[in-house]
């Protein structure tokens, strides 16, 4: 068993001091395996998306110990061990399509001729390839969101943190782009810690459905995703598929009444 | 450890207000009244209150020290001085070109107001006119002071108000317009589907729209009209203006009579620029909020 | 005919036209004032408005006796009233970014000295440009410096103010995005913070450039010596009487120099910056 590339214990999060302090995340406990692919989900203001960039220090910690990959939080962050992609791509306007996916090369000093070859690699990777001289304003949303992960995976970190990155996408792009980063995850063997508040999405993705409760954000349940790894259309309508989504859906229901959790 | 980890250490480049950091990705605004105490009021002005005497305490110190002629450097006592004896002389020149300042900036405001509803009525005009106003908005205006002191009269406060409104003319008009122009397509599908008449729309939506727009180029408007005043006032004018009395008083190496006169222009310029502020926020009380940016 | 081209001969029709109208409105007043004996706001009669066209041919006359054409001794006056205003320009330009990345980094120095820098435009600046120039003289700096010198005071503010806002316009996501690649301040900085605020940048520098200009013109009116517009301008409004066409002309020019000199300034944006990021104005 190799050591989890994410260890959470105890973790809280107080944002503000006095009369606008905010509790955002109490007394987390969470262990992410490698090549684990988990979701959390939960209503807004659970904390889900602060608990994603405490992970990537973007963020401290009030409470707790937090362990990525082996390391603290900050030093992850300086050994470039996570790519990030928000809900907004995010992409730089003044920059074209092989240049953005070229920018963390460029901070991490890799060697200017590897730079151009590594950012189509990555493109080719999210089928994109034709589209290096592009400008973000010319294309689509979803394109600029496999962009983002394009760029996100240049540097081929061990760890992936992506924060509801679908969420401003139509239905029929969003089930596409799933697919999409679901064969990313089988092809570059990344951990994948995915924020989302769409059932189906986090069941579909995930290999463990992490349920969180509003504010102050905990963790309310953790459920198994016993489907297959290899996923598509079928396992849409799979019975097993609908069992879980109502699992989650009730874990979710009982965590926003206060029932259950830790 | 290299220089990366220890810049990285720097948090500050990273340090927002914490209630905004977790509203921009919890999407989820905790209620706080954004108030600003008086002391945190204090927090925020007194570095600048601080700078501002040491700056004055360590000029004059300096200019005393090093005998420094007033030509080269007028040390505040002595503007003072100036101000105090000359304070008649020269708030009445100042009256004088407020005057001119304030005649023209209604001229030019009332001008650019009609020409700006024109524009936003009808396309044509505008396409032909917006540009236009766009290009002479970079020409050194004040350059018609001397023809208007020569088809006025040197003499008469119309030529140099009739360059404050030229000057006062062109930020109106192009920021009306715009602001005009700018609508919500969704309010005027609203405002179709209840029948709303074209005069109407213009009433409810676009005018109100228009507002903030105006009454930023209205602050900018208010600060132009004073200089362009005294601008004008260089090109040739009365001896009780107060661009005049500048000039004579700098031609003669008088600096600290010069600089008392700047000070009442100054002054002059603040009460102008604080009334359109008052009168802002009068007619807009609902916009304050979104001030942030100013 | 290529796109550009197309524009360029747009451009053209569209300065013919707006020639052609002011002509038109200009004659047609001085016509029908003419014609119903009127004189106000202004005087229809030949001294006070000269005809177009002899506006058009004063130009081309010799300025002085036997000397060179009117044009070109006022586009040199330009050219010298330009090259001093462009001067302070560019150092203005380079305080005030200097200005605005030390603010967006220190937040000490923001709350400092930005209220000055705020204050320092209720100081009415081209009021004290006569008596920079003076001063200048009388501490022996040579003249252009001084009108320089107030083209920089005009130019630093609009920059400072701009390169601050657009300095902060980024996205807080991008700056995280940034902060996820451990990327140094300076980093941050010149790729991602610089490339967004270019845009804010130059509508600034397109204001201050027609500043700049008036300030320069300003500057020189009451050392009045050298060979530049300021000094033109008021030469042409004391001949007034004898030849209005002078003055007229040498207007036309002063306009003509601000024009170009914000014109040089929008082509250098057009080309460095794409059209869906420009700013309005």
């Amino acid at each position: 068993m190799s050591a989890p590339v994410v260890e959470a214990r105890g973790v809280g999060k107080v944002f503000g001091t006095g009369d606008a302090e905010t509790e955002a995340l109490r007394g987390i406990d969470l262990e992410i395996a490698a090549g684990d692919f988990v979701s959390l989900i939960g209503p807004s203001g659970c904390g889900k998306s602060t608990l994603l960039r405490l992970i990537g220090d973007l963020v401290s910690p009030t409470t707790g110990s937090l362990v990525v990959n082996g390391k603290a939080p900050g030093q992850a962050r300086l050994d470039r061990d996570y790519g990030i992609v928000f809900q907004s791509a995010t992409l730089l306007d003044w920059r074209n399509v092989q240049k953005n996916v070229e920018l963390p090369l460029e901070i991490m000093d890799f060697p200017d001729a590897e730079r151009p070859t590594r950012a189509r690699e990555m493109l080719d990777l999210v089928q994109l390839g034709g589209f290096a001289d592009h400008y973000p304003w010319q294309l689509s949303g979803g394109m600029q969101q496999r962009v983002a992960i394009a760029r996100a995976l240049a540097f081929r970190p061990a760890l992936l943190l992506m924060d509801e990155p679908f969420g401003a996408l139509d239905e029929m792009t969003r089930e596409a782009m799933q697919q999409e980063v679901l064969r990313l995850w089988a092809e570059t063997g990344t951990s994948v810690v995915f924020v989302t508040h769409s059932i189906p999405e986090a069941v579909f993705l995930s290999t463990r459905v992490v349920v969180m409760s509003p504010r102050p954000g905990r963790i309310s349940d953790e459920i198994m995703v016993d489907l297959p790894p290899r996923r598509d259309l079928d396992t849409r309508e799979d019975p097993r598929y609908f069992e879980l989504v109502i699992e989650v859906r009730e874990a979710l229901r009982r965590g926003e009444s206060g029932i259950g959790g830790s | 450890m290299t220089e990366r980890d220890d810049l990285n250490r720097d948090d500050s480049i990273w340090e927002t207000s914490a209630t905004d950091v977790f509203a921009s990705f919890e999407g989820d605004i905790p209620a706080s009244g954004r108030r600003l105490s008086p002391g945190r009021l204090v927090r925020r002005y007194l570095p600048a209150v601080i700078a501002f005497f040491s700056v004055i305490l360590v000029w004059e110190g300096l200019t005393r020290l090093f005998g420094v002629e007033s030509f080269v450097l007028s040390k505040p006592s002595e503007i003072l001085i100036s101000f105090s004896e000359t304070f008649g002389l020269i708030w009445g020149a100042g009256m004088r070109t407020l005057f001119e300042a304030a005649g023209g900036f209604v001229i030019g405001t009332s001008l650019a107001v009609a020409t700006s509803l024109a524009a936003a009525h009808w396309i044509g005009f505008r396409q032909g006119v917006l540009p236009l106003a766009i290009v002479l908005n970079a020409t050194p205006i004040a350059a018609l002071a001397p023809i208007f002191n020569n088809w006025f009269g040197l003499t008469n406060p119309f030529s140099k108000m009739a360059v404050v409104a030229v000057v006062v003319y062109f930020p109106v008009m192009i920021n009306t317009t715009r602001g005009l122009l700018e609508v919500d397509p969704a309010e005027l599908e609203l405002m179709r589907s209840m029948a709303a008449s074209p005069s109407e729309v213009t009433r409810r939506i676009r005018i109100p729209r228009a507002l903030p727009y105006f009454f930023s180029s209205l602050k900018v408007a208010s600060v132009l009209s004073l200089i362009a005043a005294i601008i004008a006032e260089y090109f040739g004018g009365p001896q009780d203006v107060l661009g005049q009395y500048i000039v004579n008083r700098a031609q003669l190496f008088q600096f600290p009579d010069a600089w008392a006169a700047i000070l009442v222009a100054s002054i002059l310029g603040v009460a102008f620029y604080l009334l359109i502020l008052a009168a802002e926020r009068w007619l807009m009380p609902w916009h304050v909020s979104f001030r942030t940016n100013e | 005919m290529g796109g550009a081209n197309r524009r360029v001969a747009r451009a053209g029709i569209s300065i013919l036209a707006v020639v052609v109208v002011f002509v038109l409105l200009w004659e047609g007043y001085k016509l029908i004032w003419t014609a119903m004996g009127w004189e106000n706001p202004v005087r229809p009669d030949d001294r006070t408005m000269p005809h177009t066209w002899d506006i058009f041919l004063a130009l081309f006359q010799p300025a002085q006796r036997n000397g060179p054409p009117f044009i070109f001794v006022e586009l040199r006056a330009a050219l010298m009233t330009l090259r001093e205003a462009f001067v302070g320009f560019l150092i203005g330009g380079a305080v005030g970014f200097g200005l605005g990345v030390l603010f967006v980094r220190s937040t000490m120095a923001e709350r400092a000295f930005m209220p000055y820098v705020v204050a320092s435009q209720t100081v009415p600046i081209i009021a004290i440009a006569p008596m920079v120039v003076v001063w200048g003289g009388r501490v022996n700096l040579p003249q252009w410096l001084s009108v320089s010198l107030i083209a920089a005071y005009l130019t630093f503010f609009p920059v400072a103010i701009n390169t601050l806002r657009g300095l902060r316009s980024p996205h807080p996501t991008s700056m995280e995005l940034m902060r996820s690649y451990a990327s140094t301040p300076r980093e941050v900085l010149w790729k991602l913070q610089v490339p967004a605020a270019m845009p804010y940048i130059f509508t600034a520098l397109k204001v201050s450039a027609a500043a700049s200009v008036i300030g320069a013109i300003v500057g020189e009116l009451p050392a009045g010596l050298r060979g530049g517009l300021g000094r033109d301008l008021l030469q042409f409004s004391q001949q007034f009487t004898a030849a209005p066409e002078k003055l007229f002309a040498a207007v036309l020019i002063a306009g003509l120099a601000g024009i170009a000199f914000v014109g040089l300034i929008t082509a250098l944006e057009h080309r460095w910056i794409g059209s869906h990021r420009r700013l309005a104005g």
